[in-house]
């Protein structure tokens, strides 16, 4: 059980299951707030690894259908972009 | 939801939470009311940045309380909002910027804040990848800083609540109910809830809320600009700690996001007035077009995120505290100008002071904040902006 906890749901800010369970357990179930507190969804990877799964782990813990919990909005750029790139100043490889 | 309370709050950002949980501490009553999920206006979006750094002596004084705040407000909240004193560093490129800032450094001092000039040599021991060729000198105060705003927020709601302030998020206001001039509650889209205190926190939504009130909507003009702010992707924290501005290069900025070592971009393009919340591609152009120029090696980050948010701007950029003397009961905090989140605690504090016992210890001159200045035609200098 303890090593289930460890798992990882959001690669790029390290945040295990066992964090967002806490929360939830706390009765934070927006997954707003949860996204601020925990920094899920604001990492490279835009949410796109960890999000849905966060969706799943609320609605089993809260009893809510997964449609009723809506995402966070998305930030771009849709993919990271070197700064030099945007500015003309180096070639994306 | 309580259909009465003894203060209403309107607006759950960093100075509406922090206004509710001083009430609160003081024994009141208070219900916060919230349209969206809290911070979801203008604090989750801002940059984060704590600064004494002003030009006038009002800004100075209410920062400086505010920092001996900051320094002690995760203890009292018993949560971490992870404040930190990195500093700020402003950067000249011309003997005439050296001259000001030389102005600005004896007024800081004067008021107690330990702001010093130094070499460009010294910039970039604090600021290792800083391209310190470009600049002649800078203005640096290490006791500045930065601080999460999620968590801040965060922590005013949850000791609040623990003290007995009620927090309705997602509940929006479609009215403000005054009688004879007295304030007697609020509509909201889930029920009427009845008070004789509002205090409008709405910061760029509060002229809103002030026409509900039955107020001239012009009568206090906050008008909601749209300012944006890039990230990179987590860099090794230490090397953009504090905030770095050269003020001639558009007020552009760049510091490390105290969290994560991301590095928030920001600089003055802005749009408005206007309630859109687009980022521009022209914005982020702009912006890296100086970062790259503070910092070289920036180029070579990857950009995660863009975002907007709103400077609810006065115009002299001063904030509006205090009481509405045309209704009773009505207060205001609102109007800040891009610097809400760093005056939160103290603002907070005083809010709640004046409320309960019609003066407060802190030291917020009330006369320069003073609501019913704009129909005067008074106008403060203007607040120096950025983060």
């Amino acid at each position: 059980m303890s090593e289930e906890k460890k798992i990882i749901i959001c690669r790029c800010n390290d945040v295990t299951l066992e964090e967002i369970e806490a929360l939830i357990d706390q009765g934070i179930t927006d997954i707003e707030t949860i996204k601020r507190l925990l920094r899920i969804g604001m990492g490279p990877c835009q949410g796109r690894t960890c999000l849905p799964m966060v969706i799943s782990i609320i609605a089993r813990k809260t009893g809510k259908s997964p449609d009723e919990i809506k995402l966070p909005a998305t930030r771009i750029p849709v993919r990271p972009v070197p700064a030099g790139v945007l500015v003309g100043e180096i070639d994306e490889e | 939801m309580k259909n009465r309370a003894e203060v209403i709050v309107i607006g759950g950002g960093s100075t509406g939470t922090s206004i509710a949980y001083h009430l609160a501490k003081l024994g009141v009553d208070v219900v916060l009311v919230e349209k969206g999920y809290l911070g979801s206006g203008s604090t989750f979006r801002c940059a984060t940045g704590i600064r004494q750094q002003f030009t006038d002596e009002a800004n100075i004084k209410l920062m400086r309380y505010n920092v001996e705040r900051w320094k002690k407000l995760s203890e009292e909240l018993e949560y971490d909002v992870n404040f930190k004193q990195t500093g700020y560093l402003f950067l000249a490129t011309t003997e005439e910027e050296v001259e000001a800032f030389k102005e600005n450094i004896k007024l800081h001092n004067k008021f107690g804040v330990p702001t010093r000039l130094i070499t460009p040599e010294e910039a970039k021991e604090i600021v290792p990848p800083l391209n310190a060729d470009e600049f002649l000198a800078g203005q640096w105060n290490p006791t500045d800083g930065k601080a999460n705003p999620f968590k801040t927020v965060f922590a005013f709601a949850r000791k609040a609540k623990e003290l007995g302030a009620e927090i309705y998020e997602y509940t929006e206001i479609t009215g403000i109910i005054v009688e004879n001039k007295e304030i007697k509650g609020v509509k909201t889209n889930r029920g009427t809830i009845k008070a004789d205190v509002v205090v409008n926190a709405a910061n760029a939504w509060a002229p809103i809320l002030n026409e509900m009130a039955g107020l001239d909507r012009e009568f206090i003009p906050i008008k909601p600009f749209k300012h944006q702010l890039v990230k990179t992707e987590p860099l090794k924290e230490g090397q953009i700690e504090p905030l770095v501005c050269p003020p001639a290069w558009n007020d552009s900025y760049v510091l490390q996001d105290g969290e994560d070592g991301g590095v928030l971009c920001g600089t003055g393009l802005e749009y408005g007035p206007t309630y859109d919340m687009t980022p521009t591609y022209e914005f982020l152009r702009e912006v890296l077009k100086w970062a790259t120029r503070i910092i070289p090696a920036l180029k070579y980050a990857h950009i995660i995120r863009q975002w907007a948010g709103f400077y609810a701007k006065t115009p002299d950029s001063n904030p509006a505290i205090g009481k509405i003397n045309y209704i009773d009961g009505f207060y205001i905090a609102a109007g800040f100008s891009g610097h809400g989140f760093m005056m939160a605690p103290g603002v907070g504090e005083a809010m709640a002071e004046l409320i309960v016992k019609g003066k407060s210890h802190v030291p917020l001159d009330w006369e320069w904040y003073d609501p019913h200045r704009f129909e005067r035609g008074e106008l403060r200098s203007t607040a120096f902006q950025i983060g």
